[in-house]
């Protein structure tokens, strides 16, 4: 009998518990971005004055830390017009690249048989466990041998030698569920393998490939420390996660301006994720289940 | 005939790949291995190559270097106790949001926005929200919770003492682990549901029909299923942890409490322009993880084979 109604009260104890719980993940998951977007509304004086204020007063909402922190430095702004527009080509050139490299190298892993193939994937992720830092040294001192450190091209090349890795093993495990049977049928009708590639395989895996580039872009856009080590004496050429790193270093900008500064960050990720977010879920854990 | 041309295909698909990874990683994973070995710093640059005079000097200087023991401590107290939060939080996460709801799966995608936002925004908000002149946190900590005074949660190197037992850990590392909890918790949490999702039904129900409790199902059904994903979570959690350099750099820059190696390996670079140096330490913080996830793998494949 006690059975019974310990399985009463664990039930009704857990019912509630389980909806506090959602509610408390939800509060820690939401609340600093509503905060970050509430304080780029908010004027300065006001938070210093009010720092408790969650919600904003009517009259009380100001634009102009989106102006400063848009306008050109020569105009007296922050310049992230041009922090943006460095970020965007690293994130879009690092996608384009990567997805040249990583479709073909992806379909011959899961496809074609041939000497090391096994191998060459092992290497690839074991890639994905180094320390980035490690390879921070090397790559800061080659890049600043050959000029080519203050660059947003070499900062590419970079991104796409640390993505390609992953990327590869998110598209093989795509290309592996791709039935063989269908190309096979290609074949008898005169199609080479490289024909039958791009008529039937590819195609078929245009949503993993869609998947898989927001994957990239979302990583490039957010990345951080190579960003730092190689562009940050050049403010002209720092994307938009460098150059809020290192005026939040500064006293003179304020800390309203650089909310802005954020929210502008953190917008174009929170859109493509949430545009993305079944496959992308999906992509994530494509390889937990198998292994 | 086909073989052949496969083979000769499969070459040519993989080769950029294959080229790119071999001349930007393990070409520079090389280099940093003779560079540990020279005097290089960033004046003498130029003259310097792969071949040089070889010596220990920058891994006695880096070993016995005071503060070298610290960092490595605080990277161990950190990357255990970030892992064990974000696993720890992502399987509460997980197994209040496995019953279906009405907005569950906007719920689900709300739980990972913490994890895919950008890292820069993410420390920038918790520092001014933790600040302690007009963060909404000491704010509330004063006014509501009785605080004697704010707290600097990223500047405080003072020992955090729990039921008067003193813990060694300062409050700044105390923060960064739990920034660190909260940011990687739903990478958790999105293996521990998928995982979860393929669980029978049947093996529930037929528990539920002996009686047995909500708690007694989660004990001896789910928990045994999710075992396998929990230890591969905590390799994966473990290893990032222990490489991250971001998140410390940029809420705390290594300060009060807080220096990890991979901080330290940072410093060596740019404020101390010593490379070999730099580059001894950052081959130390590898091969102590070689070590330990090895140790690990073996402890846990022996446990397997047990059960």
């Amino acid at each position: 009998m006690s059975g019974v109604s310990r399985d009463y009260v664990e039930r009704r104890v857990f019912g509630v518990l389980r909806r506090v719980v959602i509610f408390l993940l939800l509060v820690i998951c939401l609340f600093p971005f509503y905060y970050m977007a509430f304080l780029s509304f908010r004027p300065l004086d006001a938070v210093l004055q009010n720092p408790g204020a969650l919600v904003p007063k009517p009259g009380e909402i100001d634009f102009g830390t989106y102006k400063e922190v848009l306008t050109s430095t020569e105009s007296g702004g922050q310049g992230f017009l041009t922090f943006i527009r460095n970020s965007a080509i690293v994130a879009i050139s690092t996608v384009v690249l990567t997805l040249l490299v990583s479709i073909p190298g992806a379909y011959a892993v899961s496809r074609l048989d041939f000497f090391g193939r096994r191998q060459i994937s092992a290497v690839f992720l074991g890639v994905y466990f180094f320390p980035a830092i490690l390879l921070a040294i090397p790559l800061f001192v080659f890049f600043t041998k050959i000029g080519q450190r203050g660059t947003l091209s070499g900062l590419i090349v970079v991104y796409v030698a640390q993505v390609a890795a992953v990327s590869i093993y998110m598209l093989r495990n795509y290309f592996d569920t791709i039935p063989t049977s269908l190309e096979e049928a290609a074949a008898i009708d005169g199609c080479t393998r490289l024909q039958a590639m791009r008529h039937i395989s590819l195609p078929l895996a245009l949503p993993a490939i869609a998947s898989n580039a927001l994957f990239v872009f979302m990583i490039a856009w957010n990345e951080f420390l190579f960003a730092l080590l190689f562009l940050v004496e050049n403010r002209s050429k720092w994307t938009v996660s460098l150059g809020l790193s290192q005026l939040s270093g500064s006293i003179e900008v304020p800390t309203t301006v650089l909310m802005a500064g954020s929210v502008i960050l953190t917008v174009p990720i929170i859109v493509l994720f949430f545009l993305s977010e079944r496959w992308l879920a999906g992509g994530l854990t494509a390889g937990a289940e198998k292994g | 005939m086909r073989a052949r041309e496969d083979r000769r295909a499969g070459y040519l698909l993989i080769s950029p790949t294959a080229v790119i990874v071999f001349v930007m990683v393990v070409l520079p994973i090389l280099w940093t291995i003779s560079l540990a070995f020279q005097q290089v710093r960033l004046l003498n640059l130029s003259t310097t190559g792969f071949f040089g005079e070889y010596s220990l000097d920058n891994f006695t200087e880096v070993l016995t270097s005071p503060g070298f023991l610290d960092a490595l401590v605080n990277t161990m107290i950190y990357s255990v106790a970030g892992t064990a939060c974000a696993i720890g939080l992502g399987l509460v996460a997980a197994l209040a949001l496995r019953a279906p709801f009405r907005g569950r799966g906007l719920v689900r995608a709300c739980m990972l926005i913490p994890y895919v936002a950008p890292v820069v925004a993410a420390t920038f908000v918790w520092k001014t929200m933790l600040n302690p002149q007009f963060g909404v946190a000491n704010h509330y900590g004063t006014t509501l919770l009785g605080w004697n005074e704010p707290i600097a949660f990223l500047s405080s190197a003072q020992s955090v003492s729990l039921f008067g037992i003193d813990l060694h850990v300062s409050v700044s590392l105390l923060t960064v682990v739990l920034f660190e909890g909260w940011r990687s918790f739903p990478f958790a949490f999105l293996f521990i549901t998928a995982r979860m999702q393929a669980i029978p039904e049947s093996l529930e129900e037929a528990a539920m029909v002996d009686g047995a409790a909500p708690s007694q199902r989660f004990r001896y059904i789910v928990l045994p299923q999710l075992l396998p994903t929990l230890a591969v979570l905590t390799v994966l959690r473990f290893i990032w942890t222990f490489n991250n350099f971001d998140d410390i750099y940029l809420l705390t820059g290594g300060g009060s409490g807080t220096q990890v190696v991979a901080v330290r390996v940072y410093d060596y670079l740019i404020n101390r322009g010593d490379i070999g140096a730099a580059a001894a330490q950052a081959l130390v913080l590898a091969a102590i993880l070689a070590i330990l996830v090895t140790v690990y793998l073996k402890l846990f494949g022996r446990s397997e084979e047990m059960a």
